[in-house]
């Protein structure tokens, strides 16, 4: 599904390195978790893949079923289905959450060269999406995440996923400013989109949002490459140890 | 004090020629000329008087009318019903007209009503011009009472159940007009007047507004058919006690429009409200916002929301005050005007003042200017919104706190439209 190599970027106002030649293939289905101290490039990897300004590629590749994304402009990475899920999702005042989702929706349509539906259409797909994942039909008339709480601005990148159906999701640090119970709800959005056509990459600081969100497997990410991969057992180990142990042990 | 030489002259140019228009009774003709006499004395804007720093007023003055290709655009409040008044270069077009009649309000041409003998008008004409004229000289304004031939006096006396719809038609490439309309809103009596067209190759707009207790004025108006508009407009308004009054205007391009809005809250209780969104693209783009609200009797609130959206060398204005009056106590004051700025090409000049004599008193105001904000767009654009879309999804963001300020949801969403569509062709 996603494959990228040796993949290196620096920041394009300085010279400074971030990526470092990263590695990484997951496959159709599955759940990958990248964790890493701060400032490992966990978070420049999920702006890079999907299109963020400010960032230079100078090695490397990543492509999403074989087709080179870093080519593409973040809108035609959408089309072709990927998707971000926002550390900090954008509050946009004036923009109301469906109008938001209904031009979302149609713009990657018509990218894919498909018929756009019409709002009372898509009003009852949003409604059922947004009743599967226990959404307030309420948060859909707001503007986008104006006002929302943190835990309802997660949910609402969960709802735009379920709608836009991608086939690569990246979650950025989902779990940060949830509380145990929002922690939970989004796992379960996330986990309810699990399928054999999706797979998830799951970048995030901490192992409990692994035991929600269980991966196939675990990579530890330091200084701009992934230094160890291994089974969900992985996580157990850094939040056991720290990441110091393991830094120790890979040099 | 003498005026400089160079303003005489160009006021001299411009009147030149110039006639108080024939056939009004005497008391127009008193006040026509005491426009005339007060206009002359002030003499007209030039680019040194600080209340035209930001605005060039040579488009205003240049004696021969400036020459305007007529413009064909998508016609303004065509879904809603209104009684509809149509001028065409200036002048009262009756064939284009609905028949002048409606429930619980009082209508005719002011080219006919200055002949007549009704007591209000007699009271009004050019009063509400020459007290807003305290402080500020606005010769534009006085040079309207003088010359306007045409326009609609309106007098509602209860709810006026459909609004009126004047609308602005042009015939002739060169043609000019200076329109007057007076309105009397009667205790509890309620009134929406919408504007919208093009005016003439140069047009010259003049309002008083005297609204009774528990009156309320509501007032759309669209500016946009017309890109070589120089337009110079002025709106006066007296507010009674608990009475209300409500402006917005929606403007798109134009070379060169000043909309003067002046307010004086003479009743306690009165609510005031003037907004607008002016959107530009282009270098012969200028839009000028200028407003004053007095506040006059206690407990009053006055709000002041101006939005523009500028690109390529578009220029837009705002000069806004709030005077509260050392009577004026518990006045709430609010403005706030706030440019989003598409390029580096565009500019935006603000003036915000606050003049202050009562106690106690809550008065806040803001002008902040600003590019698109990249992570939005960004945000937009993952979900997969191309990027001239995203854009102008954050236009439409931007200027919706104005929109906002329309009490009626379906002549707000009519201006939504008006601006999707405009942003759409525009790419």
């Amino acid at each position: 599904m996603l494959k990228i190599s040796d993949l290196k970027v620096k920041l394009e106002e300085e010279d400074k390195q971030i990526l470092k030649g990263v590695d990484l293939e997951v496959g159709a289905g599955q759940v990958h978790a990248i964790m890493g101290p701060n400032g490992s490039g966990k978070s420049t990897l999920s702006y890079v893949l999907s299109g963020r300004d400010g960032y230079e590629v100078t090695g490397g590749s990543a492509s999403l079923e074989g087709v080179d994304l870093l080519d593409m402009e973040p809108e035609e990475r959408a089309a072709a289905g990927l998707f971000l899920a926002f550390q900090y999702p954008v509050e946009i005042p004036g923009v109301g959450n469906m109008t938001f989702l209904r031009t979302s929706y149609n713009a990657q349509r018509k990218a894919r060269g498909e018929d756009e539906v019409s709002a009372a259409e898509f009003l009852k797909l949003v409604r059922e999406k947004a009743k599967d994942l226990k959404i307030d039909a309420e948060m859909l008339k707001r503007p986008v995440n104006v006002g929302f709480s943190g835990g309802e601005k997660k949910r609402n990148e969960i709802l735009q996923m379920a709608v836009l159906e991608p086939k690569m999701c990246i979650l950025d640090e989902t779990d940060s400013g949830l509380d145990v119970d929002a922690m939970k709800l989004v796992s379960d959005g996330v986990n309810a989109l699990r399928s054999e056509g999706r797979s998830f990459l799951v970048i995030t600081h901490y192992q409990r949002l692994l035991d929600h969100i269980v991966p196939d497997v675990v990579h530890i990410m330091a200084n701009g490459r992934i230094v160890k991969s291994g089974g969900p057992e992985l996580a157990l180990e850094v939040e056991k140890n720290g990441y110091a142990d393991l830094m120790d042990e890979v040099q | 004090m003498a005026l400089p030489k160079a303003k005489i002259d160009a006021t001299e140019a411009r009147l030149s020629g110039m006639q108080i228009p024939e056939g009004g009774a005497g008391w127009a003709r008193a006040a026509r000329n005491d426009a005339l006499e007060r206009l002359t004395g002030m003499g007209l804007p030039y680019r040194r008087d600080e209340y035209w720093r930001f605005t060039n007023p040579a488009e205003f003055l240049a004696p021969e009318t400036p020459r305007a290709e007529i413009a064909l655009d998508a016609p303004g409040f065509e879904d809603t019903q209104a009684l509809r008044v149509v001028f065409t270069d200036g002048v009262f077009d009756e064939a284009a007209s609905d028949d002048l009649s409606q429930e619980a309000l009082e209508i005719e041409r002011f080219a006919d009503a200055v002949t007549k003998d009704i007591h209000w008008v007699k009271g009004l004409l050019g009063v509400l011009e020459t007290a807003g004229q305290d402080r500020v000289d606005r010769p534009l304004a006085t040079f309207n009472t003088a010359f306007a031939e045409d326009g609609l006096v309106l007098r509602a006396t209860g709810k006026v159940a459909r609004p009126v719809h004047v609308e602005y038609r042009r015939a002739g490439e060169q043609a000019e007009a200076v329109l007057r309309h007076m309105v009397r809103i009667e205790d509890g009596a309620e009134l929406t007047l919408l504007e919208s067209g093009v005016g003439a190759a140069r047009l010259n707009t003049g309002m008083e507004v005297d609204i009774a207790d528990n009156g309320a004025f509501h007032h759309v108006r669209m500016q946009g058919r017309d890109h070589e508009r120089r337009a110079a407009t002025h709106a006066f308004a007296r507010l009674g006690q608990e009475s209300t009054f409500k402006s917005f205007t929606l403007s798109l391009n134009g070379m060169m429009t000043r909309n003067e809005v002046v307010i004086t809250l003479k009743g306690g209780d009165a609510v005031a409200h003037v907004a607008g969104a002016a959107l530009g693209d282009g270098r012969d783009f200028h839009h000028d916002d200028t407003v004053f609200v007095t506040h006059d009797a206690v407990n009053c609130e006055s709000r002041q929301v101006f939005k523009k959206v500028l690109r390529n060398g578009a220029t837009g204005v705002f000069q806004g005050k709030i005077l509260v009056q050392p009577d004026a106590q518990k006045t709430d004051g609010y403005q706030i005007s706030q440019s989003l700025l598409l390029d580096e090409d565009a500019n935006f000049l603000a003036k915000p003042e606050l003049e202050i004599y009562a106690d106690d008193v809550q008065c806040s105001h803001g002008s902040t200017s600003g590019a698109i904000d990249e992570t939005a767009l960004f945000y937009l654009k993952s979900r997969g919104i191309p990027e001239d879309k995203a854009q102008d999804l954050l236009v439409l963001a931007f200027v919706a706190e104005a929109l906002a300020e329309i009490e009626d949801e379906g002549l707000a969403e009519t201006l939504r439209e008006q601006l999707a569509g405009w942003l759409e062709r525009r790419r």
